[in-house]
């Protein structure tokens, strides 16, 4: 080349003998060069193909090669016969991925056609979508019949980003009859996820526990998911299975809970707002905790739509509550045994009389019983829930002496039971009031404490751990997990005579000529012992069934049986059910008769289902259809995992709705006399205007049987 | 030449040539066959059918005599200039960038066209030039005009692979004629300046992407750097033997795109591996310097510079594609030539090699006859 340069530059003049000189050396140029080229080339390919070749080898096999997750099947939660309360069931669901959607819009369209989703769902879809950050999968429909499923599938190549499968979801038998008990699933989200990077909360089709048993157990119930090696092609489409390994189901837990009895109690409880526990008085195992109404569990594990958001947060019965463990209530007279309790370990003979004219004097202020009870001693105080009694022995004894004993038969006290949330409530004492309201204990607080009134307030699970210590005389401690009871805790200091006392107290009640009388029960000789409760909400403007439900009295009823060797006691709570005896007593009557009668007990209840329309899953539904009917796609938008963490926490922050209000003494010394020994609000009420002459009385009302 | 029971048109023919080219189109025509899931269809019996053509064809050029080449160079490089501006107003009507004209039967790229034309006028201007004018400006401008035309068109259409290779077709061929070394220098120094500038410039948003993909191709798996990534994955992974002839998992399962034309060859290395490589590029330097070798057995200008143009813009195909699949050049829309499917590409090519078999004639009577 050096010679052509030469040659070339300084020489303009070539001839045809020149040109063919350079042509020959530079086409031997350009063929070297091209030899060259091809060389490098060759140096390349063995470059990627032999050096390389693990690495590219590795790299097209992760192309090809997708590895999914198999979601572990839950394990069941069982009751004490091994009865299934929550368990899985088999289905075809379709899901969404809306990182991999291309057009998401017009994919849920597709799919929402195909699945013939009606607008409500359509919606319900759209939000989810909306919530759900990209990777995780959104459910878009789980239990499809195989003809929806498959004219999905078909039509997987034209939706990317949807994935059907066949696998398990959570089935619930008893639906809301277990829902507080048991909680409910749904997918995992964002924050858990953040929180525990498994790559299996974000596998379609996995639910973990979002409340309840299903949330407190989530590690035993959730198991080891399996895998699935497909080879993929490059749009997502599965071509061939290359291996599976199954997946390994969580643990089943079994439960003391009687599945016939919980089902049974929550039906029972029919129209009402109420809880129902019963415990098993020879081991302290929760036989059933129930909370009506409630809302469906199996319609929770895909989400909580706008619209079954709007219908459970607008009910006045606050299905989303669990009052068994979460509602706090005055307990009214059901303190009495344990008051009576008390008053023994104090030294009170329960032969000594007391008179009751009607009422009772402290100081200038006039405190009215129920009635006239005349000369009662502490069976029949209990048995006529005699308020004078319980009035003129506080004030001997003063409520720091019986505080301490209310505390030790469970009330105000968290128990060790795997549930998501307990509230403890109120045993008010001279120190609670000072550091909490900066008052001086009266007199007065002691007169409402003794029957359950003023500042106490205690969950119907309490109630009913306190009833099945009355009645066995044990420190029961309640447990929930079947085959592991508590031991006892420190021996109660009641001698069985003192404990007799009540006992014959509360028998009479039922049995004798008490105040729950309409509500005994003989079954092939087993009785039940009991004591009725109305816990005022406001002061009382009527007697009996006013109009306006809010201000109606809490009903309530503990009891147990067999009387001669009490092996189970029940707390029920209605709220807003007015006399005890009326709402409270009848189904705990019920109730105790399924346990030892099923048959009888079930011919009364599905009588009465026949008059209330339904199951309490038919009457969801049904309600449900309604909302669907009136609200449509109207419904605001709201996220309800987020709102129900939100109220939990503002309930917890709060003192329970029911603790009254620092009251201030009253002012006017000329309304004094009549002033009640009740709730803040109620003494508001009565300085603000006239109240009806009937209406003023008690301040309690339990002994009062229409 | 010897008795022997072949026909003398058959025994004339390049077999030293043209035995490996069969063994390379029917090793297309396998991979074609793989790549369409095993079937003949779509893919691998219209590429041997399309081949079977061209080959009359070739043979057909083949047979046709040397001044009718010289004759015709001008009106059929006018004619394809006539159809590239064609291309351009039809685009223009219809609202939109077009590369073809669909004549009904089959749809023909006349940018295609050009690249062996180039080399064709190029070779006849160079002879029709006086030597002594060669260094002068009068040998460089009208062929800057005659490589500037064609190209500037299919820049526009746009097309940056074709114009590149038009211009390198014609380049070589200007640098074989025997213009100063010291002009391919300063235009290649000019070049180093001018790209940077033409970059920013001249190239479209895809293309610049395409390039920039190229040299960082890990920076954008799932776009631009996704065929690269692919291609060398199925290079990579095909190893020294391959991974057989219908196993090749990249280009089955959809990961490397364009499976059947522009990377080919990446489909065929996955199942063939290392030693399909070393066969093709065997072939095409059989090809290549079979070509040459007639270029530099010929006696007349004409003739030299035709063959080697011809074996220049089959290499620049080669080269570009292969460096392309490897990683070594930005993604060009260029195929690999007897193995990519499609019939312009074909067509093209075989009009190279059937130009080069003229020239061997011609080489083999001038032998005779002297």
């Amino acid at each position: 080349m050096k010679i052509s340069f030469r040659r070339l530059i300084p020489q303009t003049h070539s001839t045809s003998g020149t040109l063919r000189n350079s042509f020959d050396r530079r086409s031997l140029v350009v063929g070297s060069v091209q030899g060259g080229i091809g060389m490098l080339l060759a140096a390349r390919m063995a470059y990627l193909a032999v050096f390389e070749n693990e690495k590219y080898k590795l790299e097209a096999e992760s192309n090809r090669v997708n590895l999914s997750l198999i979601p572990p099947r839950r394990g069941w939660i069982l009751d004490r016969h091994g009865t299934p309360l929550a368990s899985n069931r088999a289905d075809f669901r379709v899901d969404a991925i809306p990182a991999r959607m291309t057009n998401v819009e017009q994919e849920l369209t597709t799919v929402a056609q195909l699945l013939q989703l009606d607008p409500v769902q359509r919606q319900d879809l759209g939000d989810k979508i909306d919530k759900a950050r990209g990777f995780a999968a959104v459910e878009v429909a789980s239990g499809l019949e195989w003809e929806r499923f498959a004219s999905v599938s078909v039509r997987l190549p034209d939706l990317p980003g949807i994935v059907t499968q066949r696998g398990f979801s959570r089935d619930y038998p008893n639906g809301p009859s277990v829902a507080h008990l048991i909680g409910y699933v749904g997918p995992a989200t964002a924050e858990e996820y953040q929180k525990d990077h498994d790559p299996l909360l974000i596998t379609p089709g996995y639910k973990v526990g979002k409340d309840g048993l299903e949330k407190v157990f989530e590690k035993e119930l959730r198991g080891k998911p399996g895998a699935r090696r497909v080879e993929v092609t490059a749009s997502g489409r599965i071509v061939r299975e290359l291996e599976t390994r199954e997946d390994t189901p969580g643990q089943s837990i079994k439960l003391t809970i009687d599945g016939g009895l919980q089902d049974y109690a929550s039906r029972r409880i029919g129209l009402e707002s109420a809880a129902v526990v019963v415990i098993d008085c020879l081991t302290g195992g929760i036989l059933a905790l129930c909370s009506m109404p409630a809302f469906d569990p199996n319609s929770f594990a895909d989400g909580i739509g706008r619209l079954e958001w709007k219908m459970l947060n607008e009910d006045d019965h606050i299905p989303l509550l669990n009052k068994a463990l979460r509602g706090l209530y005055p307990p009214g007279s059901t303190m009495k045994p344990m008051a009576a309790l008390a008053f023994q370990l104090h030294g009170v003979s329960p032969d000594e009389r007391v008179n009751c004219p009607g009422g009772y004097r402290l100081g200038r202020r006039f405190f009215r019983c129920d009635a006239v009870h005349g000369s009662v001693d502490m069976r029949s105080a209990i048995e006529h829930s005699c308020n004078t009694y319980f009035w003129s022995m506080v004030h001997r004894v003063g409520y720091d002496a019986i505080a301490p004993v209310a505390r030790l038969l469970g009330l105000g006290q968290e128990f060790d039971i795997p549930v998501a949330q307990q509230r403890y409530g109120t045993i008010p004492d001279a120190a609670w009031k000072m550091r909490r309201f900066h008052q001086e204990w009266s007199a007065a607080d002691s007169l409402n404490a003794s029957i359950g009134q003023g500042y106490v307030s205690v969950s119907p699970f309490q109630m009913a751990v306190m009833t099945s210590r009355i009645a066995s005389g044990h420190n029961l401690q309640p447990s929930l997990i079947y085959g592991q009871p508590k031991p006892f805790g420190p021996a109660l200091p009641f001698t069985p005579e003192q404990l007799a006392v009540v006992h014959d107290g509360m028998f009479n009640v039922v049995n004798g000529h008490g105040t729950g009388r309409g509500s005994r029960i003989d079954i092939n000789g087993v009785l039940m012992a009991g004591k009725t409760g109305t816990a005022q909400v406001r002061r009382m403007i009527s007697r009996g069934h006013v109009a306006d439900w809010k201000s109606r009295d809490h009903s309530h009823f503990i009891c147990y049986a067999p009387t001669d060797a009490p092996r189970y006691a029940m707390s029920v709570v209605v709220e807003h059910g007015g006399f005890g005896a009326s709402a409270a007593a009848p189904i705990a009557k019920d109730v105790m008769t399924y346990l030892f009668d099923p048959g009888k007990a079930w011919d009364t209840l599905l009588a009465m289902e026949k008059a209330w329309g339904g199951t309490a899953q038919e009457r969801l539904d049904a309600r449900y259809r309604q909302f669907v009917a009136q609200y449509g796609v109207g419904a605001p938008k709201v996220s309800a995992e987020e709102e129900i963490e939100k109220a939990r926490e503002a309930e917890d922050a709060q003192p329970p709705a029911n603790a009254p209000q620092p009251a201030p003494e009253p002012a006017s010394p000329e309304n004094a006399a009549d002033e009640q020994p009740a709730r803040a609000p109620a003494r508001e009420d009565a300085g603000a205007g006239p109240a009806p002459s009937n209406g003023q009385a008690a301040p309690n009302i339990s002994g009062a049987t229409p | 030449m010897s008795i022997s029971i072949v026909p003398e048109v058959v025994a004339r023919q390049p077999w030293r040539m043209l035995i490996p080219l069969f063994g390379l189109v029917s090793l297309g025509a396998a991979v074609l066959y793989s790549a369409a899931g095993g079937h003949l269809q779509p893919y691998a019996l219209s590429h041997v059918i399309r081949f079977g053509v061209f080959l009359v064809m070739a043979i057909v050029i083949s047979r046709v005599s040397r001044d009718f080449f010289r004759m015709a160079a001008y009106p059929i490089y006018g004619g394809i200039v006539a159809l590239l501006v064609l291309v351009e107003l039809i685009g223009a009507v219809g609202g939109g960038s077009q590369r073809w004209l669909n004549l009904g039967f089959m749809t023909l790229q006349p940018s295609e066209l050009m690249k062996p034309a180039i080399v064709l006028v190029l070779a006849k201007f160079y002879e029709t030039l006086p030597p002594p004018m060669t260094g002068s400006w009068r040998g460089l401008v009208p062929a800057g005009v005659l490589i500037g035309i064609p190209a500037a068109l299919v820049i526009l259409q746009p097309d940056l692979g074709t114009a590149l290779a038009i211009c390198f077709g014609g380049a070589v061929t200007m640098f074989l004629a025997g213009l100063p070394l010291w002009w391919f220098l300063s235009a290649g120094a000019a070049a180093i300046i001018a790209i940077p500038v033409a970059f920013f410039t001249l190239l479209h948003d895809y293309q610049r992407n395409r390039v920039l993909t190229f040299l960082d191709p890990e920076s954008d798996p799932l776009g631009t750097g996704y065929h690269i990534t692919q291609s060398k994955i199925a290079i990579g992974s095909g190893g020294v033997f391959g991974k057989g002839f219908g196993n090749g998992t990249q280009s089955h399962l959809q990961y490397l795109p364009e499976a059947h034309t522009d990377f080919v060859f990446a489909t065929m290395a996955e199942e063939w591996g290392f030693l399909g490589g070393l066969f093709v590029l065997f072939v095409f330097g059989v090809l290549l310097t079979w070509g040459m070798n007639v270029a530099r057995r010929s006696p007349d200008r004409f003739s030299s510079l035709l063959a080697a143009g011809m074996a220049a813009t089959v290499f620049f195909y080669v080269a570009i594609n292969l460096m392309m699949v490897m990683g070594l050049a930005p993604v060009v829309g260029i195929p690999l030539p007897f193995m990519s499917h499609g019939g312009t590409s074909m067509l093209t090519n075989m009009i190279c090699v059937g130009t080069m078999m003229a020239v061997n004639r011609w080489n083999q009577r001038s032998n005779t006859f002297s």
